[in-house]
């Protein structure tokens, strides 16, 4: 998933072959992930495709189905990861995971600690933001959870930059040989107030905490602690709204409520990214408009920074 | 290959964020043995900074020769000041019902203080002083000691923390006091073009940067010295990106960031070759112009952004001109060599980012998208909403991309104290949008 140099970046030569990890795309809400196999076949909705069609062609190309169903192939990524994988925990999605690396001040080269790996969706995206010559250890007391985000990690390439730990943080801390050498460390943990103790230990002076909190109990709780031993204790909350956009036809009024907009026919009007018609033509009256999707997620938790004192 | 590491002490040459009094004031400076900070109407030399480890603390403390630095260390109240008055008191034996306000409450005059100042008193004593000579702290609630203290101190003894100047603070700083130099573009929403655009160690980014050069520093701080952020720009003049030197990026991350004009990049623009060549050299003459330009302008990058009780004070911090003794981060933003544009145009670019709110969207990235590779992300910026909407629209019909998606960003602080506990009563209310996708193969849907 990640580039070991930079031969393996993504290019316009780069082909799909045998083996590789592929994310496959029908809709922005109906992604999986599918490793390539000479003899595999992916059967949906759309009809049975054959990976031996696949291999050859570029990322990011659209193949077809025996009943000319099509979907996309995409390289994968951290953010398209997130939205594959498979949850055996809750997870932190793109806009709490983007600010954590960001306020973390991850960069390449940083010693990163993570408790619990859960899932791994934060896990990837701290392997990036380390990558090429850092590392990120991450912990889990449940020891199934931890041996699939190992296989996991196999899977999307990341085994050399992250390391997957079975250990009770909150009950016994973080091991000792990490004492002093993370620059970072990362708690998302029922009771992450058992656990600051120790995750101070472990940062360098100056270095930073992240704890990840749904309830506003938990972060009240873990401040008191942070209080002793760090410093620019600060709290936040991310979230994310997105838009829908249509081609909405106007309309001058003869009546006295002046213009007004209507959405295009339903069957012209695009669906997504992949399966609206090409032959939709905008007519001098069209007009794009933007609206706010109706749902959203509306609490995902609280973000608690500090930082280790300096002494 | 040898990979960066970074400092967590400060060195001779190094370019630091100065945060006054808790954010009040903030100050980009360069370390040197001559630089100075302006407090009040004096300088206090920068010096004792050298050789610290960042997240350190200094007092200004009044010496003989005049104001100095010192060392302090943190304290556990300064984890419960409170911000502004947000009514809920929890001290309920006292309240203000007492207290009237005129200008007689404090017996110490201006002259007390300047003479306690002449005999050598430390800031922390002159505070004691004015609380003692205080008719009304005695009647105020423990809250509102806590803040006449902490005003007292700001005043008579401020404090200085060191910080490494890194996206993040960068970005804070600026959005906190000059935001219209990074076009609005708020942290979250800096984060997540980042994110969403994936940029990596080992990738090529394409960067429309017209946020002063702030997106290409993050960008280039994430690439830690690998691959290449190319900062590309049309028409004739590069687009500044001082920012970008106030990070403290070593020789191996600034031969990362260069610069390279679009009509290089897509030379169809702009009709027959040998225009193109003519328009190049324009261009690079036109770079090095800039670049002897920004490098004498060099006190703009140290100057203080300041804004006190909302009046934008712009000092210039006068040692150490980077002019006179060019620092490391010069270098950032050379021209693409044609080695370099050759291989883009034959590899294509990781990703996309753009952040030019003077552009329009669509337009941009029409002329972009065929350079990037295929199933490469983009992410665009930009404070309106429509021509994010026209721009997706487009590549919908156009079926130039997938996972398109406009977001907005939506960021809120808490206090977080025993039993008060709530938002922030100041929040900043819009953090732009952001146009994100993923490049599809589209030779490949046509000849199908
Ligand atoms: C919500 S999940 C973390 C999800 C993760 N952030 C992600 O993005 O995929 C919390 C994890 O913490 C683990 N956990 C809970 N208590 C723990 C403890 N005391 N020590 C180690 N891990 C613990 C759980 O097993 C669970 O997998």
């Amino acid at each position: 998933m990640l580039p070991g140099d930079p031969s393996q970046a993504i290019s316009l030569q780069r082909r799909i072959r045998d083996g590789d990890l592929v994310i496959v795309y029908e809709r922005h809400d109906n992604m999986k992930a599918v490793k390539v196999n000479e003899g595999g076949v992916l059967q949906n909705r759309f009809g049975v495709f054959k990976h031996s069609d696949w291999i050859g062609k570029p990322f990011g190309s659209k193949v077809f189905s025996h009943k000319k169903g099509f979907i996309y192939l995409l390289a994968p990524t951290p953010e398209l990861w997130t939205l594959v994988l498979s949850h055996r925990t809750q997870i932190l999605y793109l806009a709490d995971i983007s600010f954590v690396i960001m306020y973390m001040e991850i960069v390449p080269g940083c010693v990163v600690l993570e408790c619990g790996t859960g899932s791994g969706s934060l896990t990837t995206s701290l392997a990036r933001a380390v990558a090429p010559s850092g590392h990120v250890y991450t912990f889990d007391f449940h020891e199934q959870r931890a041996a699939y985000a190992r296989e996991d990690f196999e899977l999307t390439q990341l085994s050399s930059l992250v390391t997957v730990g079975v250990a009770d943080i909150q009950g016994d801390g973080f091991p000792a040989k990490f004492l002093g050498t993370a620059d970072s460390v990362f708690l998302d943990l029922p009771q992450p107030w058992l656990a600051i103790p120790s995750a101070g230990k472990m940062l360098k002076p100056d270095g930073i905490l992240c704890s990840f909190s749904p309830c506003i109990e938990q972060v009240q709780h873990s401040c008191e602690t942070l209080k002793s031993k760090f410093t620019d204790i600060r709290t936040f909350e991310v979230l994310l709204r997105t838009y829908e956009v249509k081609e909405a036809r106007t309309e001058a009024s003869c009546g006295d409520d002046g213009g007004f907009l209507r959405p295009l026919p339903c069957k012209r009007r695009p669906q997504s990214a992949g399966d609206h018609d090409a032959d939709e033509v905008s007519s001098d009256s069209a007009v794009v408009v933007a609206k706010p999707a109706a749902e959203a997620r509306g609490h995902t938790g609280y973000l608690t920074f500090a930082r280790h004192q300096c002494l | 290959m040898h990979f960066v590491k970074w400092r967590r002490v400060t060195w001779e040459g190094c370019s630091v964020l100065l945060d006054i009094n808790d954010g009040d004031r903030l100050v980009f400076a360069r370390l040197s043995p001559a630089s100075t900070l302006k407090i009040g109407k004096k300088n206090c030399s920068l010096k004792p900074l050298i050789g610290c480890p960042f997240g350190s603390l200094f007092k200004v403390e009044n010496g003989k020769d005049g104001l100095f630095l010192l060392r302090i260390f943190h304290t556990e109240e300064s984890n419960n000041i409170e911000e502004e008055e947000d009514g809920i008191s929890e001290d309920v034996s006292k309240d203000n019902r007492e207290i009237v306000d005129n200008n007689t409450a404090q017996r110490l005059t201006d002259q007390d203080i300047h003479a306690m100042q002449r005999q050598g008193a430390t800031g922390d004593e002159i505070v004691e002083a004015l609380i003692t000579h205080s008719a009304t702290f005695e009647k105020k609630t423990s809250f509102s000691q806590a803040k006449y203290r902490l005003r007292k101190q700001k005043k008579y003894a401020p404090k200085v923390l060191l910080r490494r100047p890194f996206a993040r603070s960068i970005c804070e700083a600026y959005f906190k006091k000059y935001p219209s130099r990074i076009g609005f573009l708020r942290l979250d929403a800096l984060s997540l073009l980042l994110t969403m655009a994936n940029v990596t160690a080992y990738s090529d980014i394409l960067v429309v940067d017209m946020v002063g050069g702030l997106l290409t520093g993050a960008v280039a701080e994430r690439l830690g010295g690998t691959g290449y952020v190319c900062n590309a720009y049309s028409g004739a003049t590069p687009y500044p990106m001082d920012i970008a030197r106030i990070f403290n990026f070593s020789n191996e991350i600034c031969e990362r960031i260069v610069r390279c004009c679009l009509t290089d990049l897509c030379p169809v623009l702009n009709g027959t070759c040998e225009l193109v060549n003519q328009s190049k050299d324009a261009c690079n003459s036109k770079t090095e112009q800039k670049e002897k330009l920004s490098s004498c302008e060099s006190v703009s990058m140290e100057q203080d952004i300041v804004a006190e009780d909302g009046v934008p004070e712009v000092i210039a911090e006068k040692a150490a001109p980077l002019a006179l003794k060019p620092s490391k981060s010069a270098k950032a933003g050379e021209g693409a060599s044609d080695n370099l544009i050759n291989l883009w145009k034959e590899r294509g670019f990781s990703s996309l980012l753009i952040a030019a709110p003077e552009l329009d969207a669509w337009s941009i990235l029409q002329k972009l998208l065929p350079l990037l590779s295929y199933s490469a992300p983009f992410a665009i910026y930009h404070q309106y909403l429509q021509p994010l909407a026209t721009c997706m629209h487009h590549l919908q019909i156009e079926k130039l991309a997938v996972g398109l998606q406009i977001s907005e960003p939506w960021l809120r602080e808490y206090q977080v104290l025993p039993s008060r506990t709530h938002p922030c009563m100041q929040m900043s209310a819009f953090g732009g949008y952001i146009l994100s996708g993923t490049r599809t193969c589209t030779y490949d849907a046509h000849s199908h």
